[in-house]
Parts: structure tokens; sequence; C-alpha cells
């Protein structure tokens, strides 16, 4: 620490070439921080699903929906605590470009299998009381500016009604919102009661399970069990953890997160060298100073420590205010667009590993003209001068 | 009689250009005792500064012994010597060589940031070699500020302020005009008579020379049989 | 003129240096390949995408969904009413039956073949017309599937993508077992992604009864199509969208590559602003170590403008040649790099391969011109004000 003074005195040497190297330092981590928030979005909240949860859905497709008289079979199945349904809607409001996901579900159980749905109770009574009551998140209430008691009209795109109509009206009764800060509530819940009885085709069905294991219960057991009892039926189940089910639909994605990755190589790899040639140019332009460091005393090792700890402070104070604007707007996005683009999110592990990049970075930018200075020959060095 | 603080015996250094042998110093023997102020003439390329670089730890012989106050610098590995130069020997260039980023008093201190010494401590003692150099009131200018002849003391300061036995000066008037080479002349026979360093100044000018107890004259890498009192 | 010769003199002197400076010019090269590389690599995602969406719509061919569906997926349509579709007005008639193939849509699960990961694949029951309906599908190996038999025919794209779909092979999708028997292409469009088989076989395994998705026909003449929604809008006993084929492809391919858009291009601008830093750091190199040059030639005579210009030149043909690199890199990689993903508008996978579009890479290169101009001005500038005296002194 005590060396700090010179180092941080030498960084702002150039102020110029200092202050543009961190410019551009400060950009590869924004763009560090933006496209790793969108990535994380991408892998679809892998990071919020429980394992305690399980997902049955039709072997075929996740699209092919389920007799509802496999509810009862699933809750009886031994290691299930607690079993849900529930059936995608795919509608739009007012215009086809205004999708969120709807969901029909069981009002009091749903919201009793995922506790992380924060709702006020007087809220969830009234939803389930009211036959076409329904929940949606913050984030959909705030976007379309929806309070409680609206009548919202919401257009089906598959489901029409047994009278033809295609515009299923529903009270909001509820506001919703996850207690976790990555966890989305960009969607829309109402009775499948109502949906039951209202379509015009595909009654006596659910689009998935969703259970609760006993404790102790072994997840992937549970699963095979499941699993057995339906097989060899028309209907025969895929039954996964949450967790494994988010990932599997994420990997629907593909190439994307590798293709982000490649980007990011190349940023990075731009990164190092216009650091790295900094360091070069400055090691250059101070070669008889180093020596004089090294004639007074300084070992190889500290004028090594001196150069590589510049090189990392440059790279860091980009990094850092890179990383920081990127939170910053990963925030103002989430809040702003949480809506349309749910689940944006920079995770502390992405800060940890840009940390880590920062000072990997830092290291083999100066690497060479810090081993440049610590070879230096003190007297041709200080022959130059 | 004084004790002798340095002795090479038969110091050879020879440097390879390309394919060319290039014998700087031929089996050199030389005796410095303690509190001696030593000038050091001759051409260019006779091997003044060669001779000095041994004596500092900065190179190290071909063959030959070369012992400064009990070290054998001529066998210690270089992180050893950076060991020893940070406390036994003090440097003064001909260009001075303080880092223009750092002020005066940051600039002397810079040797003591090698020791263990508190903040403070070592900006007590920068003050104090500044004082000792007559430039206490200079200490929070940046070289760029200074002139010349304040420049080469804030380098005495630098060069003294881990009160090291002996002083190596690689032409300290070289850039100097005559007045102020004077005074920085001045400067190191006060700190050779009063503060008991020992004193090893490579210089061409004769009236330099002057101020040394007395003179070894070089001439291709030999030491000449003449000395100047 | 004497102006622009002098201007042309330094600039020669100054290019005539440059290998001299070569360490910071190559990182100012290398910012702005990277910036290009990464623009043309992601836009071609888009442009890729597109392409094979669009390739597949024809505007004489109409396709007929339930009203307010916005995907074949999400569609449904009675026998009855599959048949009151095709026997309306506008449409072309082979002999006595119109042309037209009643079409059943759904998504199999099929692994990748990359990564065995699952993924939703389009599986499309089809009547005889169903090639003939499309300009560009045709058998180019194996046969075509008999009616009334579990078989498949792949497209092209869809069997190098996923596994298991090979000619001669068994596929099961639940409890059914399934022969490959063919391969068709369609020049690179969506079709490629898909996988058919008879429509009676897709009805029966999906417990559809005799109900399908949606309609094709082929119009008499695009404008027929008019006619056709006409005539079908004044049909109580129907309540459908008639969309030409062309129509309805632009917009499934809409939001995948808006969002590629919406991405790429912030992407490459906050990129190009680094790559400015990256170009403005060299350049001032560039001019400090010139600086006893530059002086020398203002000593001799030389204006400003021409020290100013020599340094805009060098820094935009520096920039230019990254820009060169970038594109060419793209193009080599990226062109024809062949990915599958997930479209949300079909939910279901499309296989397609990257375009490298010579629109995409002019873009590109217009963005290193701006990088060039831009990281070069304030050092020219820099360099022109150079105090000559003070700059002679101190070299």
């Amino acid at each position: 620490m005590k060396y700090f003074g010179l180092i941080w005195k030498n960084t702002w040497r150039k102020k110029v070439r200092t202050s543009l190297t961190i410019l551009s330092v400060l950009v590869a981590f924004l763009l560090f921080a933006l496209l790793n928030a969108l990535g994380y979005a991408f892998r679809a909240g892998e990071d919020v699903s429980s394992a305690e949860r399980l997902v049955v859905i039709h072997k075929i497709s996740l699209i092919n929906p389920l007799p509802i008289s496999y509810e009862a079979r699933i809750a009886s199945t031994p290691g299930v605590a607690a079993v849900t349904h529930a059936s995608w809607f795919g509608g739009y409001y007012q215009e086809p470009r205004n999708q969120f996901a709807q969901f029909a579900v069981d009002m009091t159980a749903y919201f009793a299998l995922y506790p992380e749905l924060i709702i006020p109770p007087e809220q969830l009574e009234a939803a389930a009381k009211n036959r076409i009551g329904t929940v949606v998140g913050h984030e959909l209430a705030e976007k379309f500016g929806w309070k409680i008691g609206d009548r919202i009209p919401i257009q089906a795109t598959i489901w029409t009604k047994a009278d033809g109509g295609r515009t299923w009206e529903l009270d909001l009764e509820g506001i919703m919102r996850s207690n976790d800060p990555r966890g989305s509530t960009a969607f829309m819940l109402f009775n499948h009661d109502y949906f039951e009885e209202a379509r015009a085709f595909g009654k006596g069905t659910a689009g998935w399970y969703v259970l609760q294991i006993a404790p102790g219960a072994d997840p992937v057991e549970v699963a095979n069990a499941i699993d057995a009892q339906f097989a060899n039926s028309p209907n025969e189940t895929k039954t996964s953890t949450e967790a494994a089910f988010a990932a599997s639909f994420a990997k629907q994605f593909g190439n994307i997160a590798l293709i982000v990755q490649l980007i990011l190589g190349a940023v990075f790899f731009t990164l190092l060298l216009v650091a790295g040639n900094t360091m070069s140019q400055s090691v250059r332009e101070r070669i008889p100073e180093l020596a004089v460091l090294k004639t007074v005393g300084f070992r190889d090792i500290t004028v090594l420590g001196i150069v590589l700890s510049e090189s990392i402070l440059i790279i860091s104070l980009g990094g850092i205010l890179g990383l920081g604007i990127g939170w910053f707007l990963v925030q103002g996005v989430s809040q702003q667009m949480g809506a349309s683009l749910p689940g944006i999110y920079l995770s502390p592990q992405a800060m940890l590993m840009a940390t880590g990049i920062m000072i990997g970075a830092g290291i083999l930018a100066g690497l060479f003209p810090a081993l440049k200075a610590m070879r230096l020959s003190i007297v041709d060095a200080l022959a130059r001068g | 009689m004084a004790e002798t603080l340095a002795t090479l015996q038969g110091v050879s250094r020879v440097y390879q250009k390309g394919k060319e042998r290039v014998d700087v110093l031929h089996e050199l023997d030389l005796e410095i005792n303690t509190g001696d102020f030593l000038a050091l003439m001759g051409p260019s390329g006779s091997g003044k500064t060669t001779l000095l670089n041994l004596l500092g730890g900065l190179d190290k012989p071909t063959a030959g012994t070369v012992n400064v106050g009990g070290a054998i610098l001529s066998s210690m590995s270089n992180s050893q010597l950076s060991n020893w130069r940070a406390t036994h020997v003090g440097f003064i260039f001909q260009f001075y060589n303080l880092l223009p980023v750092l002020t005066a008093r940051k600039n002397v201190e810079l040797p003591l940031l090698l020791t263990n010494m508190s903040a403070k401590e070592r900006s007590r003692r920068a003050e104090i070699a500044l004082d000792i150099v007559g430039l206490a009131d200079r200490a929070s200018h940046r070289p760029r500020e200074l002139s010349g002849g304040q420049e080469q003391r804030v380098a005495i300061a630098r060069a003294i302020v881990s009160d090291p036995q002996l002083l190596l000066c690689d032409e300290p008037t070289g850039d100097l005009d005559r007045a102020t080479a004077d005074e920085i002349l001045k400067l190191l026979q006060t700190l050779n008579a009063e503060h008991g360093k020992t004193i090893i100044m490579v210089t061409h000018d004769a009236q330099a020379a002057d101020y040394a107890r007395r003179t070894l004259h070089m001439d291709k890498g030999k030491l000449e049989a003449r000395t100047t009192a | 003129m004497k102006f622009l010769n002098q201007a042309i003199a330094v600039t020669l002197l100054n290019l005539r240096n440059l290998p001299q400076r070569a360490g910071g010019s190559v990182v100012a090269v290398v910012g702005v390949a990277a910036v290009v590389l990464v623009f043309a690599a992601v836009l071609s995602m888009a442009t890729g995408f597109e392409r094979t969406m669009l390739l597949a719509g024809s505007d004489d061919t109409a396709i007929v969904l339930r009203s307010g569906s916005t995907a074949e997926l999400n569609s449904g349509l009675s026998n009855d009413q599959a048949l009151i579709i095709a026997n309306a007005p506008g449409i072309l008639r082979d002999g006595d039956s119109p042309v037209a193939s009643f079409e059943l849509y759904v998504v199999v699960d099929v692994a990748k073949r990359s990564t065995g990961d699952q993924a939703n694949v389009p599986l499309r029951g089809v009547q005889a017309f169903a090639i003939d309906l499309r300009h560009n599908v045709k058998i180019s190996e194996g046969r075509m599937f008999e009616e009334g038999k579990n078989e498949l025919v792949v497209g092209r794209a869809a069997q190098s993508e996923f596994a298991g779909l090979d000619i001669g092979n068994e596929i099961r999708f639940g409890q059914t077992s399934w022969t490959v028997v063919g391969t068709f292409e369609a020049d690179g469009s969506v079709s490629e992604s898909e996988l058919w088989t008879d429509l009676r076989v897709l009805q029966a395994m999906y417990n559809r009864g005799s109900s399908v998705q949606s309609v094709r026909v082929r119009l008499l003449t695009p404008e027929s199509i008019k006619e056709l929604s006409d005539a079908l809008a004044d049909d109580p006993r129907v309540d459908v969208d008639v969309l030409s084929e062309k129509d309805y492809y632009a917009g499934q391919a809409g939001p995948l590559s808006q969002f590629i858009k919406i991405v790429g291009y912030p992407l490459t601008i906050l990129m190009a602003i680094g790559a400015v830093f990256g170009a403005l750091n060299s350049m001032y190199a560039s001019v400090s170590v010139r600086g006893k040059e530059i002086a020398t030639l203002r000593a001799l005579g030389f204006g400003p403008f021409s020290v100013l210009i020599s340094t805009i030149v060098e820094s935009t043909l520096l920039s230019l040649i990254g820009g060169i690199i970038g594109g060419a890199l793209a193009f080599a990689v990226f062109n024809g790099f062949r990915v599958s993903t997930l479209n949300g508008a079909s939910f279901s996978q499309v296989v397609f391969d990257f375009a490298v579009t010579p629109d995409l890479l002019a873009q590109g290169l217009l963005a290193a011109l701006i990088i060039g101009l831009v990281g070069g001005l304030f050092p020219a500038i820099h360099a022109a004000r150079l105090p000559v005296a003070q700059a002679l002194r101190e070299l």
C-alpha cells in the first residue's frame, strides 16, 4: 500500500492517454454487464426455479394437453405433497404486440404452491371467488395502467369461447409481485373454472401440472413414479424438476449464448490489446525512471509489481465504472420494461466474474511491459538517459 | 590510519558487443578508505562509469572481487544487491533522474519506501535530508518547477536520506553552470567533512576534481600511477 | 492548389513512416476490425433469419387461419369449414379440385444433433397439393410419404440440425413410431426446418378428429386474395383471416429479427465508441512520435492544414483497413453459419444460416470510416497546433 501513491501518480502521468484507455475499458465492461443481464433473461429464470417443484408435461410436447383426471392420480403418488394445474392461454391485450403470458389456474392452489409470489390475502380471496377474477404481476399493471376493479378484455388467439367470441373479459382483483429481486411476475392468472366452462374445445384437459414433493422425498424417484403411472397410455408424461424444465426450455434458443460469448471474446481481446499497448508505451517512456528505482535499491520483483499494479489499476477503474453504469442501466430497464423484457438481471456471480476478468486482464495487459521493466539492465537504461 | 571501506582486487569487466570484445576494465586494484572524497578523471570510454557502477552494485565484474564495507558485491545475487543498495549506497547522476510525477519530498522519500518506516517517519527524514541540501522550502515542488541546481540537490537529498556510508556521483555537475556547480560541489564537501560520507565522483572537470581530497586518473581500463592529492 | 499539394506531400511522408509506429497502429486496426466483425456477425443473424422466413412466402399462395390466431399453431378449423374455404372463389383449380392443402401444425420434441437438448421441432400434416403449393419445395432424396402410413419426409435443414432424421431411421413420438422416407429442400426457406407427414395420420395421432389448423390455397392471381377474403368474410359459416403466405411469414419473422436489431445496433454503437477511444489513443501517440517531424516540416514552411489532413488520412486509412479485415473475417466465419433457435412467434424451431450481405458489409465500412474520422480529428487539431519552436527544442 505504501507504493500506492507512486502507482497512482504514474497512472496519471499522461492524463489523456490514461483517460482514453479507461474509457475503452469502461465500454467493454458496460457491454459485459448488459450482455450478461440479457443472457440471464434468456436463461428464463433457471436460478429462481425450485428444485422441490416438479413439472409434468405431455411426453410428445409441451403444447399437448393432459387429461384433467391426471391431477388426482398425481396427487395420490407417494412423495407428492401438493399438486395443481395450469394452462397456456396465449392471448393479447388490445393489440397483438401487447403479448404476455396468461395462465388458467386454480388460484388458491397455485399461490399455495408458489410461496415466492406475494399477494395480499384478501385480494387472492376476491380473485378466487369472482368467476372472472384475475391477478396480474405489478409489471403489467404498471405498463398498462391497470387498477384493481378494472375490467380487462383479453383477445384469444387459440381459445375461442363456446359462443364463438374471442374476447375474454376479466376483472382485476389482485396484483402480485415476487419476493425475489430476480423473479419476474410479468404474467396474468385467471380461474380455470371459467376457462373450462367457456372454452369451445379442449374441455377436460390442462396444459401441465406442477407439484411440490413431500419433505425428504427424492425428486427423481417421484418423477419416475409419475411417468411410470402413465406409461403406455395415449397421454404419456415427462416429469422434471422446475429448474431442469426451465433449463431445457432456455436451451431451445440454442447457440445464442455461444454467439454472445463470441462477441464478448472479441470485445475483451480488443480491450487487452488497447490496455497492453498503453502499458507498453508508458513503460517505454520511463525506462530511465524505472532504472532509478532499481538503482535506489528497489528489487526486480517490486518493479514488476509496481508496473502490474498500474495496469490492474487502469483496468479496474474502467471496469468498475463500466459495471456501475451497466448496473444502473439494467435496473432502469428492468423497472421500465419489466413487462416486455422480463428476467433481465445482473447477477452477483456476473459481477464477481467481471472482477476476476479485471484482475486477469490487468495482469495480462501489464505482464510483458512489466517483465521488460523487471529485466531492465540498470547500466544500459541509465546510459540512455 | 583510516580504515578501508572498499577494496577492488584484480577486477576486469569485459562487454561483448556482437562479435567484438570490449575490455572496459583490466585487472584493476583499488582501495578506498572510509571518509575519502575521491575524484575519478579520464577520457570518455576509460571505464570511469563502469568502475562506479561496480562499486555501487549496479554491475558485476567479469573477474576479480569487489568488497564494499565487508560485502562481497561480486558474488551477490541481483536481489541481494538490491537490498544492499537500499541501505549502503546513494547515487547522484548527471541528469538528476528524478521522477517527474512526484514532488521533491516524495522523490526523496523513495528509498525509504523499501524500509519498514512509518509514513510520518519517512516524511520527517525526507524533510531533514532536504534541509541538509538547503531545499526545505521547495519540498512540495515538482522537478519541472525547479532549476537544474535545485533538481540536483533533491537528487543528493534522495541519495543521503537512507544514511548510506557511500555516495557515488556520475558527473554530478556536468549539466550545470559554473556557479551552480560550485555550490553543489561545496555541498558534497560538507557531506564528506561534516557528515562523514565517503564520496566517489566521476568527472571531466578539473575544477570539480579540485574539491576532492584526491584524484585518480583512468585510461583504457587502468588506473594511472599519478594521483593528485 | 499549393495548399493541396502540401497536404498530399505531408500525407505521403506520414504514411511512409507508418511502419515505424506499427504497435499503436495495429491496436487501432484491431479495434475497428472487432467492431465491424461483431456488427456484421450479429446483424447477419437477423438478415439470415429474415431471408429464411421470407423465402418461404409467395404472394400467389394464401393461408387461411381461424380469425384472431396469430400463428398456425394457435389456429383451428373444422373439416367442414376447411371445405368451404377450399371451394371459395379466387382459388386455382386443377380439373375439378381446388389447389389446396389442409394442414395441421404441431410440435414434437426432437434432440438437437449438436447438444442432445430437446427442441420443439415443427411437424406438419399435409395433403397431396402441399408440394405444388410451395414453389420451391421438392423431394431431393428418397421419396414422398405414402398416404395413411406413419412415414415422414424431413426438411434438409431439420435433418442436418436434429438427431435421428436420416432416411431409413425410425423415430418415436409418444406411442407411435415413424419411418423417415425422404428429404425435401426448399431453397433454405423456413419449410426446410419442418417434418411433414400425411394429414390423416397426424390427426389420428393427436386425437384431432378431422379438424385442421390452416388451409393453404393457390390463388388465380396475387390480386385474387381480395376476392377470396371478401367471399369468406361474407360467409356466416366461417370466421377466418386470409393472408398471403408472404405477409404471414413476414409477420412470423418480425419479432425475432426486430429483437436482434434492437440488441445489435446499440451494441455496435457502444463498441464503436470504445473503438473511437482506442483510435484516439493511438493517433495521439502517433502525433507525439511525429512531433519532431511535424515541427521540422512547419519550420520549413508547411502549413498547419497539411499536418491536419495527414493525420486524419492516417487515422481513416487505418480504420478502413480494420473495417475490411473485420468484414472479411465476418464473411469467412459467419456467412452460412447454421443455427437453430426457437422462434417465439411460432413456438417452434427455425433453422437458418447467417447471411453476411454486401449491404451489411457496406454499413460496417461506413462505421469504420466514421470511427476513423472521429478518432483522427482531435489528434489532428492537436498536431496542427503544436508550437513549432517548443517541439523542436524538446526533441
